[in-house]
């Protein structure tokens, strides 16, 4: 489980209302999601980014209402991980639930400029800088249910995948 | 070692026979919730998934209440989507039109959550219903497919934090401003992934729309769930609605908390929480002259008959300033009805109020209420985000009904003492 892209950062506190604005909520078709991936805090957001590029932010990212739209829409816009001093709870399940990966790092964010390249591994727990200084700091371990879910491609196919495995058994 | 109430209603749900804070469990899951914006997706997951049939029909409840009277044509197709869903699967709980109204109002008035449940819903303020003494929690559409499916939902013990409540509240100030204040003082990350647990002898002095005011907004500290030990109002108003009794369970003396805040309920004044955040709290006196052009009194924090009759009693005889728009929603057909029969519907539209149909609309920025680019309003909602109401560059401030209407009136943010 390895992340490589380019840092884009925002601050404490971002809420589900900017990573995705309510107005959009009629809207059901996770492709059509992404295109409206933070578009609250930054218009231009998504012409910016290259696939697999990664947000880092600051404390309680996600913080607001329960809107899943938040986390599909940063997995369709391309972007491959999010990492963040601490994400608001129902932010933090839903993001394993849709299979998007998340990292709490209380470093990261002071230490990292916007536009630096960073590699995320989520197995090893690490975060290395990419160029110059080479430097890496240490992260969360994910806990090994959560990890499951990852792994599995989210909630629904993992209990997809237990189910199966238990008709397997009877 | 002794068990909260939140931990002991979540062993209830387990086959464990040990339960504590940090420990991943499955529970089983008494009400699950879904309403326009978050069931579809649920509902499409679940039959990706190959769902079949709900766990119990009777257990999962589904309302259109967010942008119904459907605001356009995607409105409308979702709530197609719900209404298909629960005729297909014989749901005892399904509402839309004139039975619907806003969920977290709804659901307790109907008597469909009782003490000791296990809440899920696809809403983050499903955390309203800790108010009766249930665990209820708000997740994503993906967890509620998952719940239909199989009556359980995994989650993380949480950790309490106890609010220890003094005294009475002083006339003008309710539920509203306790949370407020409580919120202003930890931030919106300060209880996060915990349970908050009020108690104390200020709790005897709420009723119960303050309860479910103050257990609706501890999301916006971060809280996984907020809760109230049921008491004999808990239990006059289950009885009331509800054909189960449900258990009332109460914390051990020597339950174990994560952190405690006291809280001195005679000393608040109303409260205010400035944009953008619902931490950003400041005392009515210490407001200064902050015009405005929008009042919005409604929502499942402060659109229940009692607030709509703190909000009357004040604008009884006066109007809304001129230019202002005062917009007034009763959140269920059950509210509405009484209002109408209190007269309080009268004394709104002769205030040149707005009467909207129970709804989420303008709260979240759907419809009905919209705020244009550098409008203000002061709302008895829960949210004062960018963009909440409408234009990312127009501010909402939260307050309590006695405030939303002597500002309605003044045409600035007032308290009541000011009129
Ligand atoms: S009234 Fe507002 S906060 Fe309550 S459920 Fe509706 S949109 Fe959410």
């Amino acid at each position: 489980m390895k992340f490589r892209g380019r840092v884009w950062k925002f601050g404490d506190n971002v809420d589900t209302d900017v990573i995705y604005p309510a107005r959009y909520m009629n809207i059901h078709d996770p492709k059509q999601m992404g295109a409206h991936c933070m578009e609250d805090a930054d218009p231009d957001f998504l012409k910016k980014i290259r696939p697999g590029d990664i947000i880092v932010a600051g404390e309680n990212f996600g913080c607001g209402s329960s809107r899943e739209h938040a986390p599909i829409a940063i997995r369709e816009a391309g972007l491959s991980c999010v990492v963040a001093r601490s994400f608001a709870r129902i932010f933090y399940r839903n993001a394993f639930n849709m299979g998007l990966p998340i990292f709490e790092s209380a470093e990261l964010w002071d230490r990292v400029p916007e536009g630096a390249e960073i590699e995320v591994d989520g197995a090893a727990g690490t975060i290395r800088f990419l160029g110059e200084s080479g430097e890496s700091l240490a992260i969360q371990p994910i806990p090994p249910f959560m990890l499951e879910l990852l792994k599995d491609g989210g909630l629904m196919k993992h209990l997809e995948k237990k189910r199966s495995a238990g008709e397997g058994h009877s | 070692m002794g068990l909260t109430i939140t931990e002991k209603i979540l062993l209830r749900h387990t086959d464990l026979t040990d339960i504590r804070p940090g420990m991943l469990i499955n529970a089983r899951v008494d009400v699950a919730l879904g309403h326009d914006i978050t069931a579809p997706i649920a509902i499409d997951e679940f039959r990706k998934a190959g769902g079949g049939k709900v766990f119990d029909p009777a257990k999962v409840v589904l309302v259109a209440d967010h942008f119904t009277p459907n605001k356009d044509i995607l409105s409308a197709g979702q709530v197609k989507i719900l209404r298909e869903f629960a005729r297909e699967q014989g749901l005892t709980h399904y509402y839309e039109g004139g039975r619907c109204g806003v969920e977290h109002v709804l659901l307790h008035e109907k008597g469909i959550v009782v003490p000791g449940d296990v809440v899920i819903g696809a809403d983050s303020h499903t955390c309203t219903y800790g108010a009766l003494g249930a665990f209820s929690t708000g997740v994503g559409s993906t967890d509620l497919a998952a719940v239909m499916m199989t009556g359980e939902v995994w989650l993380r013990v949480p950790e309490s934090m106890e609010i220890v409540l003094h005294g009475r509240p002083g006339r003008w100030v309710s539920g509203k401003d306790v949370i407020l204040h409580v919120i202003g003082r930890i931030g919106v990350d300060g209880a996060l992934y915990k349970a908050m647990e009020f108690k104390g002898d200020g709790v005897s002095a709420l009723t119960l729309a303050d309860r479910l005011t103050m257990a609706n907004m501890v999301i916006e500290a971060g809280a996984k769930n907020g809760i109230f030990a049921p008491d004999a109002i808990t239990e006059a108003y289950v009885k009331e609605r509800a054909d189960r009794p449900g258990i009332l369970l109460a914390s051990d003396p020597d339950a174990r908390y994560a952190e405690r805040l006291e809280v001195d309920v005679a000393a608040l004044e109303p409260q205010v929480a400035f944009p953008h955040l619902p931490s950003n709290t400041r005392g009515i006196r210490d407001v200064g002259n902050v015009p405005i052009d929008q009042v919005y009194i409604g929502s499942c924090t402060n659109g229940r008959i009692e607030d709509l009759r703190i909000a009357a009693a004040l604008l009884k005889g006066r109007k809304a300033a001129p230019g202002l728009r005062l917009i007034v929603v009763p959140t269920t057909p059950e509210v509405y009805g009484m209002a109408l029969r209190e007269g309080l519907l009268e004394i709104f539209l002769a205030a040149d109020a707005v009467i909207g149909p129970p709804t989420c609309g303008a709260c979240l920025g759907g419809h009905m209420g919209i705020l244009a680019e550098g409008e203000r309003a002061v709302a008895t909602t829960n949210r004062n985000f960018v963009g909440r109401m409408g234009h990312t560059k127009s501010e909402v401030y939260l307050a309590n009904p006695a405030v939303a209407a002597a500002s309605a009136v003044l045409g600035r943010i007032a308290g009541p003492d000011e009129l």
